[in-house]
């Protein structure tokens, strides 16, 4: 056993890439589907029908269908209607998409919950549209969805095992293809479900100490 | 695509469908149990629950199901894909289950308890009695969203060679050259389950509210 774990240790670069890998997929969702929820949301509560609707409609649907389904669609599916990406691209897309809507549904929720009072005063100390997003409204919804978009990207990080089905390097494929080389399955994955608990305590950390800003501000 | 290939996905679904349910009914008493073992502070297995759930919650279902189904024949123990994946499944969903459970039991008002142990009640009696009947009403939204979590994990299976809705699906996809068909089959099986657990989420959320407010 211990000698299997030595086995690993000598593969550690490609381990490490296949960590790397999933940070930088699990990062660039992250940031992506955030960006493209706070689009949205404002479209889930808009006052035109038409437009609530569809991006209701957009984001129960990504609620209600598998991850993994999604994926083979825009890997596998997409070409037959003319859009050809590499694993990256399709995993990349994939990933912000679905999770777009997560965060839209999460930001809405924040939104809703927040307290008019402040809004308004920043209207009658003449803040402009963009001042009154940005100094008013955002900082105290970004703390309020802190905890839960946390968990989102906890989320995100699981996802990304799944697209090692479509041969992406992150860090499943990685401990796949040591135990396929070196056949000491146990060891290989024992360390990546390690590493992948690490990141989530990362996480965990992070969102803790954003409750406690939110807590000190209160 | 053929009606044979339609019917080959429906068969697949009957699989995923199984496995679920499976998933589910086990996984709600070790759930509850990992959670009880946390709430009574039993010495050092209490610790250990924790490392295990906060270990499991972090793991990928896939990166789960690998480890099963390759290291588990390497120690000596055989196992099949199906069983690997019902395994992983329980596994996965028992943790968060045990958080849900974990939550309501940390939120039950201690003076109830306190009143059943001075009327004389003994321990199974007031679990039985005070304790479950309540967690159960509290747990039962995040419980219900649970299942919807483990549907949503289940085209994973696929990797270690479950045939169900997502193998399926696939494999007609490769033998057809025309992958899109075969998947929007997959989705429109799935979106309907999952759709209906979260609108049976909704409904008792607001069913729970309503009877607050008449209280």
């Amino acid at each position: 056993m211990i000698r299997d774990f030595g086995i690993v240790w000598t593969e550690r670069g490609l381990l490490l890439n296949g960590l790397a890998n999933t940070a930088i997929l699990s990062l660039v969702s992250v940031v992506g589907a955030l960006l493209l929820g706070f689009v949205l949301t404002p479209a889930l509560m808009s006052k035109k029908p038409a437009v609530s609707r569809a991006a209701r409609a957009f984001v129960d649907g990504m609620r209600c269908i598998p991850f993994l389904l999604f994926a083979y669609i825009v890997y596998y599916g997409f070409p037959s209607i003319g859009i050809n990406l590499d694993n990256w691209g399709a995993g990349l897309l994939a990933l912000t998409i679905y999770n777009a809507a997560y965060m839209a549904e999460i930001l809405r929720g924040a939104w809703t919950a927040q307290p008019r009072e402040p809004i308004e005063a920043g209207v009658a100390f003449g803040f402009s549209n963009v001042a009154l997003f940005r100094r008013i409204v955002l900082p105290p919804l970004l703390l309020a969805a802190g905890p839960v978009i946390g968990n989102q990207m906890i989320q995100i990080i699981k996802d990304t095992a799944f697209l090692t089905i479509i041969a992406l390097p992150e860090l499943t494929h990685a401990a796949s293809s040591i135990q396929a080389r070196h056949y000491v399955p146990f060891a290989a994955f024992i360390t990546a479900v390690l590493l992948y608990w690490g990141l989530c305590l990362v996480i965990e950390a992070g969102v803790s100490s954003i409750d406690r800003l939110a807590a000190a501000r209160r | 695509m053929t009606a044979s290939d339609i019917a080959a996905i429906f068969q697949g679904a009957i699989v995923t469908v199984t496995l679920s349910l499976i998933g589910i009914l086990i996984g709600l008493p070790i759930g509850l149990g990992l959670a009880l073992i946390r709430w009574a502070n039993v010495p050092i297995v209490a610790g250990i629950v924790t490392l295990y759930v906060s270990m499991l919650r972090a793991t990928p279902l896939v990166t789960l199901l690998l480890l099963l189904f390759f290291a588990l024949p390497n120690i000596g123990v055989p196992i099949n894909p199906i069983s690997a994946a019902i395994v992983a499944l329980v596994m996965n969903t028992s943790a968060f289950n045990s958080e849900v459970w974990r939550s309501a039991l940390m939120n039950f008002p201690k003076d109830q308890y306190e009143a059943a142990q001075s009327v004389g009640m003994r321990a199974g009696q007031r679990f039985r009695r005070i304790v479950f009947p309540q967690i159960l009403r509290t747990s039962l939204p995040a419980l219900v969203n649970e299942m919807s979590l483990l549907i949503k994990v289940t085209p994973v299976l696929a990797v270690v060679g479950v045939v169900d809705i997502t193998r399926a699906a696939v494999r007609i996809g490769a033998e057809t050259y025309e992958p899109l068909p075969p998947f929007l089959v997959a989705v429109a099986i799935y979106a309907p389950i999952v759709f209906g657990l979260v609108s049976l989420q909704r409904w008792i959320e607001r069913r729970q509210v309503a009877a607050e407010a008449a209280a």
